[in-house]
């Protein structure tokens, strides 16, 4: 990976679409960059920093008043057999040491208390800080880059990743230094209690530390390994479901069942290994512990008997071990994070450090709508992940303004589409410059640029929400008139009206469905309300019946006359009464004119796809009789 | 829209009458969030069944947790031996000691071998439980009656075979723990009070404390941890919207307005994780002050004893040992508490599901014919999805092998009903479907599978190479007869211009095809199956006329010399038949060939000359009319 210098700042239109594989690799910048964020939130990591540092000193009074009690009470038993000692104090030698215990473990708990909780929140506020940016940068980057990127991806990043990198301020940076705290002052105080003891007892602390984060990294890559095995799974799963009809008709549950078992028994197997790689290094971390505490037990025995140390210094020691446990546990957790803040932090600085292709110029203005006269002047467009020399569209010039409607038609891949997605400048054109009323639609703001335009999409996107909603998408305080005319005009206001719940009716994932052609016609109503002094309809009703598409057209015959308008259709009768016709095959404009003049050509190419359809029985529909 | 709008609001003067009729991510659904009992006999009978295979690894995975907790507690007990036999003062035993030591090496190897077998077998059970389980679902759904899949929407069905069994997992992993601390707090509380009654009970008079303090604390931490939960999938949900909409977002301008809604929705996922993160941290200082008082009651009793001589002050060190483990799986315990109610809720709704019932089953005594002839005959049919619908009516008609039939009528007609029965999808009410001279009910359904071949309106493919998806079920098809069956359809031109032919891979449901390429490659599916019967679908959605054209090819070549009975949308489909059958409310109005009916001059003559390109696209008002008007309108 490159570093940070490097990566940064990319211009999203020519990173590769599966640019991020490469995070895997341990990247430290990253580390930084997370920890940075978070001593943003100074109070409050002060706070959580000084309470992991307290809380760790009174974990480890608790050993310490544990061995002290062990050998006043040892104390107390040598007296009272000789008889020498005051019982009175040495019971209130004894409450004293037990209200210290106590004292420091509500302590103990108190400041963890605060650690935890500061710490969760500054990764929470990271958390909401990276969510907004992100959510920011998805919004301002450009369509080709959309286009390429997998939205499940997307998804992960948003939210996978956003975790992983919280979840760093906690497991990863509180807790080593909890762990540092606890490993090292329990070592000052047991190296100052016996140095050998000192040493057994912190035997297992290495083994531990080293075979957890080996683990750990092993787990990673099987757990990594099993997700896309389950990944692939679901996948099966839900086409199996989707197309259950197919299935049937081919009588192909056997079938199936084996294309299943395959990917499952594949997954299986590498789960039961991870269960095996987890069971062994857990048990064997275990172990290990336990034997370094029979050690401790045999070379503090042995020091008990030889009277260099004393029983309570013994205790002391094995109290310590049991305190350290947990932690040393959790230096795997310590590592896995750190391994996933790298990776989830890699992975989403990489969207967020890129730079839209499209924006603003520096020094753009608001565009000046006066007549709405939009220019394609030599106009050549090339798709950047495509290769040099393939050209979707080559030196398109024409002009369409109010009174003059465009029609443009074409075989499919001819670059009909592309035409409407450069009016609104979602890419660039690579030659020759749009202007609309004479300003280049590249010096001025994307904003006033946007709702200058309003394409009809081919395909429309609904969203979960009722109708009134879906339809007042683009303009959000437009009034109810407002959003029943624009029904109205596309033919959507009866359908609606008939609905129980009329305008409030939910649509979209999980609403009611609506067919191709109810789709197209809210799509038509949302982008009819905003009023846009431009109209591009991008084959916007090819799945609307000829009909509806005529009464459509009849009732925006008013709306349309101060509007200039694009209408892009494979069906002729969709376009036929435009007052020029463009027919695009191949990027070109191969022939143009009204309809009239284009049916003089003789084996023009607009001539022969009128014949086609007049024989289908679609193009007769607009001009009944004559066809 | 005016031109120098740049504030996020476009009215900024309207936006104090009301806010904007706006939104950002979608209602999570409440049904699947439901909390019931965390203990569920009827689950946790049906969970048995599953674990029968596994008996033997279930009687090893329990002996090894009985060693194990054994071992576990015996642990303490030798360092407490080792130290009042070898370390008592005066009487120091280094053999002793050495003796203790060897035990303590003895019981810890034991116990990590039954630490390690526990584990294997216990994680091991639920992995295989887990797959069963998902496998049992899914086998089922293979075999369940449409009518229920109609029903259900696949996503539902997906959280169940996913969602519902990551819960189970979550349960099952955490519950491994859980035993080995149920059988260890147990332990625990038997050796202490085995060990002196009277310090045992003192010290565990804490319990019922924390007990009462995690009752109280329980249900308003859960009411705090849902909010977080809703909060996280509310935020996830307005930015899957984000992803998936940002066309129409960037089109129609709505990005300040979104990340205000999002930026508010963010805001509340925070402030209620906080929440959330308060309950969880609070438990911390009260656990860690009941572990102390225990401790404390250690010492300042269990001292007295050791003064009294009537403790030993290696029970008094082991006492502490114990404590301080004690309270571990308290904790832990009750965090599962919710765990166990999610596991009990998701089970049943995986129950649900292999519960479903199978209607339509294969006689004990289906035929599996060979080959057919394939005829086509309806016999007093009368069929519908609910009781007392009916949706076909008395329908009797025959189709002739060799012959291709064109089903019309308007929308609702029982057009598909008709269809779906020659395949024997659903049972029918009354009469009989009988197709190559055998009731559908009389033959295996895998033996209608064979004999007819069905190709859907929507031209479902699935993520697979384009061969893979040619060949499908008909697994014996070599590489020539795909290529055949694509060149016949017209589909092989298409497919060798791709980078990798036919060996490239489909996105999801063929996104990377064009919806003609789509057809053309289940007409080709269709045509390997070679099958005697073939049932069709046309699409009726519109393609560029090109398509049109290479899709009426295709269809040609595809219904030669096969009995074909055609749901038909397009006028061309229609003519090209050799009789139609014209359907309305379940009943066969009219019948005959093309010509015929519009001589009859009725509903199909009446319909036709409205001149839509398909018998769907009528509006209802027109139709209404035709179907009312009886022909006074020539």
């Amino acid at each position: 990976m490159a570093s940070p210098a490097k990566r940064a700042q990319r211009v999203d239109a020519e990173v590769d679409a599966d640019y991020n594989t490469d995070v895997s690799k341990l990247d430290t910048s990253v580390l930084w960059r997370i920890t940075a964020m978070a001593f943003r939130h100074r109070a409050r990591m002060a706070v959580a920093i000084v309470a992991t540092l307290c809380a760790g000193g009174f974990q480890l009074l608790v050993p310490q008043y544990l061995g002290q009690a062990v050998d006043q009470a040892r104390g107390l038993l040598a007296g009272a057999t000789s008889g020498s000692v005051d019982s009175a104090a040495a019971e209130a030698a004894l409450l004293t040491t037990a209200l210290l215990l106590l004292a420091a473990a509500i302590a103990r708990g108190v400041f963890t208390m605060m650690q935890n909780y500061q710490g969760e929140a500054v990764g929470q506020l990271i958390g909401y800080h990276l969510r907004l940016d992100y959510y920011r940068k998805l919004q301002s980057l450009s369509m080709s880059w959309h286009d390429r990127v997998h939205t499940g991806d997307l998804m992960t990043r948003g939210i996978l990743d956003i975790e992983g990198v919280r979840l760093w301020v906690d497991t990863g940076v509180l807790r080593s230094i909890l762990l540092t705290v606890l490993i090292g002052g329990g070592a000052v105080v047991l190296f100052h209690n016996d140095s050998d003891l000192a040493l057994v007892a912190l035997s297992f602390v290495p083994i531990v530390a080293v075979r957890a984060s080996i683990a750990r990294l092993k787990l990673r890559d099987t757990w990594i390994a099993l997700q896309d095995q389950m990944s692939i799974l679901t996948k099966v799963m839900e086409e199996n479901l989707g197309g259950i009809r197919v299935v049937r008709a081919f009588a192909a549950q056997a079938h199936e069942m084996i294309r299943y078992d395959r990917i499952s028994d594949t997954a299986l197997a590498i789960a039961s290994r991870r269960v095996r790689l987890f069971v062994l290094s857990t048990t064997q971390m275990t172990f290990v512990y336990f034997l370094a505490m029979g050690l401790t037990l045999w070379v503090g025995g042995a020091k008990v008997i030889d009277g260099t140390i004393t029983l309570g210094q013994l205790t002391e020691a094995l109290a310590f071990m049991l305190i350290l446990q947990m932690p040393v546990r959790q230096i795997g957790w310590m590592i896995n994070s750190i391994a996933r803040a790298s990776t989830c932090g890699g992975r989403l600085f990489n969207v967020l450090d890129l730079i839209p292709s499209i924006a603003d110029a520096p020094d753009a203005k608001p565009l000046a709508v006066t007549e709405g006269v939009v220019r394609f002047e030599g106009v050549s467009f090339r798709y950047p992940s495509h290769a040099k020399d393939e050209r979707t569209l080559s030196d398109i010039s024409f002009e369409a303004r109010p009174g003059h409607m465009i029609g443009i038609v074409g075989p499919p891949g001819a670059g009909k589409t592309t035409i409407a997605q450069l009016i609104g400048r979602y890419y660039d054109v690579s030659a020759g410059r749009i202007t609309i009323d004479g300003q280049d639609i590249r010096e001025v703001t994307l904003r006033s640029l946007r709702d200058a335009v309003s394409i009809v999409q081919q395909e429309p996107f609904l969203f979960t929400a009722s109708i009134d909603h879906n339809v007042a998408y683009g303009d959000p305080w437009a009034g109810r008139p407002n959003i029943e005319r624009s029904a109205q005009m596309a033919q959507l206001h009866n359908y609606v009206k008939a609905l129980p719940q009329a305008y409030q009716t939910l649509v979209g994932e999980r609403g009611v469905s609506l067919s191709g052609g109810q789709r197209q016609r809210l799509s038509i109503a949302r982008a009819l309300l905003p009023e846009a002094k431009v109209l591009v309809f991008d084959d916007s009703t090819a799945a609307v019946d000829a009909a509806t598409e005529r009464r459509i057209r009849e009732a925006l015959k008013g709306f349309v006359a101060d509007r200039a308008v694009i209408v892009i259709a494979h069906r002729l009768s969709s376009l036929m009464h435009a007052d020029e016709i463009l027919f695009v095959e191949g990027g070109r404009i191969v022939e143009r004119g009204s309809h009239d003049a284009l049916m003089t050509v003789p084996d023009g190419r607009y001539r022969q796809l009128y014949d086609l359809q007049a024989r289908g029985g679609e193009a007769k529909t607009d001009r009944e009789g004559t066809a | 829209m005016s031109t120098e709008t740049t504030s996020p609001a476009p009215h900024p003067s309207e936006q104090q009458e009301r806010p904007p009729l706006a939104v950002v991510g979608s209602q999570i659904d409440q049904d699947e969030e439901l909390f019931g009992r965390a203990f569920d006999p009827w689950v946790v009978k049906r969970f048995l069944t599953y674990l029968a295979p596994y008996k033997t690894r279930i009687a090893l995975g329990v002996a090894a947790v009985l060693t194990f907790t054994v071992t576990q507690l015996t642990i303490p007990l030798i360092v407490r031996a080792a130290i009042d036999h070898a370390l008592v003062e005066g009487a120091t035993d280094i053999d002793l000691l050495h003796w203790f030591i060897g035990v303590f090496a003895g019981v810890v190897t034991l116990n990590y071998a039954a630490n390690h077998l526990m584990e294997t077998t216990v994680s091991k059970t639920a992995q295989n439980l887990l797959f069963d389980l998902r496998r049992a679902m899914y086998a089922h759904l293979q075999v369940v009656s449409l009518s229920f899949m109609d029903k259900t929407e696949v996503g539902r069905l997906m959280s169940r075979l996913q969602g519902d069994v990551y819960a189970l997992q979550e349960f099952l992993e955490s519950s491994i723990f859980a035993i080995g601390d149920i059988v260890l707090l147990f332990g625990i509380v038997a050796v202490m009070l085995s060990l002196n009654p009277a310090l045992g009970g003192l010290t565990l008079s804490v319990v019922p404390l924390l007990l009462l303090v995690r009752i109280i604390w329980l249900p308003l931490a859960r009411k705090a941890f849902m909010a977080a939960r809703e909060a996280s999938s509310s935020v996830n949900g307005a930015l899957a919207e984000n992803v998936h909409g940002i066309r129409a977002i960037q089109e129609l301008g709505r990005e300040d307005v979104n990340f205000k809604l999002f930026e508010s929705k963010a805001r509340t996922n925070l402030l209620t994780h906080l929440t959330a993160s308060k309950f969880t941290n609070v438990m911390i200082p009260i656990v860690d002050t009941l572990t102390g008082s225990a401790m404390a009651i250690v010492i300042v009793l269990g001292g007295s004893m050791v003064l009294d001589q009537s403790l030993d002050i290696g029970v008094m060190v082991a006492f502490l040992f114990y404590v301080q483990r004690f309270f571990d799986p308290i904790r832990s315990l009750t965090l599962q508490y919710s765990i166990m109610q999610r596991a009990m809720a998701a089970g049943q709704r995986i129950f649900e599901v292999t519960d479903v019932d199978v209607e339509v089953r294969d006689a004990p005594d289906a035929e599996d014919p060979a080959e057919i002839d394939g005829a086509i005959e309806f016999r007093g049919v009368t069929f519908g999805y609910e009781p007392g619908k009916p949706v076909l009516q008395d329908i009797s008609f025959k189709v002739a092998p060799g012959e291709t039939v064109a089903l019309v009528g308007p929308t609702g007609s029982g057009k598909t009903s008709t269809t779906a029965l020659v395949h024997r999808f659903y049972d029918v009410w009354q009469g009989e479907v009988i197709v190559g001279g055998r009731d559908v009910r009389a033959v295996t359904q895998h033996s209608l599978g064979r004999h007819i071949a069905m190709v859907l309106q929507e031209p479902f493919l699935f993520s697979a190479t384009i061969e893979e998806n040619i060949r499908y079920a008909t697994a014996g098809a070599s590489h020539e007869q795909v290529v055949a069956a694509a060149t016949a359809v017209g589909a092989h031109d298409f497919i060798t211009r791709l980078p990798k032919g036919y060996a490239t891979e489909l996105d999801q449901r063929g996104s990377n095809l064009s919806l003609g390429q789509r057809q053309l490659l289940s007409f080709a599916r269709a045509l390997v199956a070679d099958a005697r019967i073939l049932v069709l679908d046309e699409a009726t959605a519109s393609v560029d006329s090109y398509t049109e054209l290479e899709i009426q090819r295709a269809l040609a070549r595809l219904l030669e010399g096969r009995t074909a009975l055609v749901i038909a949308h397009r006028l061309a489909t229609i003519r090209g038949a050799d009789r139609i059958i014209v359907l309305q409310d379940g009943r066969i109005v009219e019948e005959g060939s093309h010509d015929a009916l519009i001589a009859a001059n009725g509903l199909y003559a009446r319909l036709y000359r409205m001149n839509y390109a398909s018998f769907d696209d009528i509006p209802p008002e027109e139709l209404e009319r035709a179907l009312s008007d009886g022909g006074q309108r020539t």
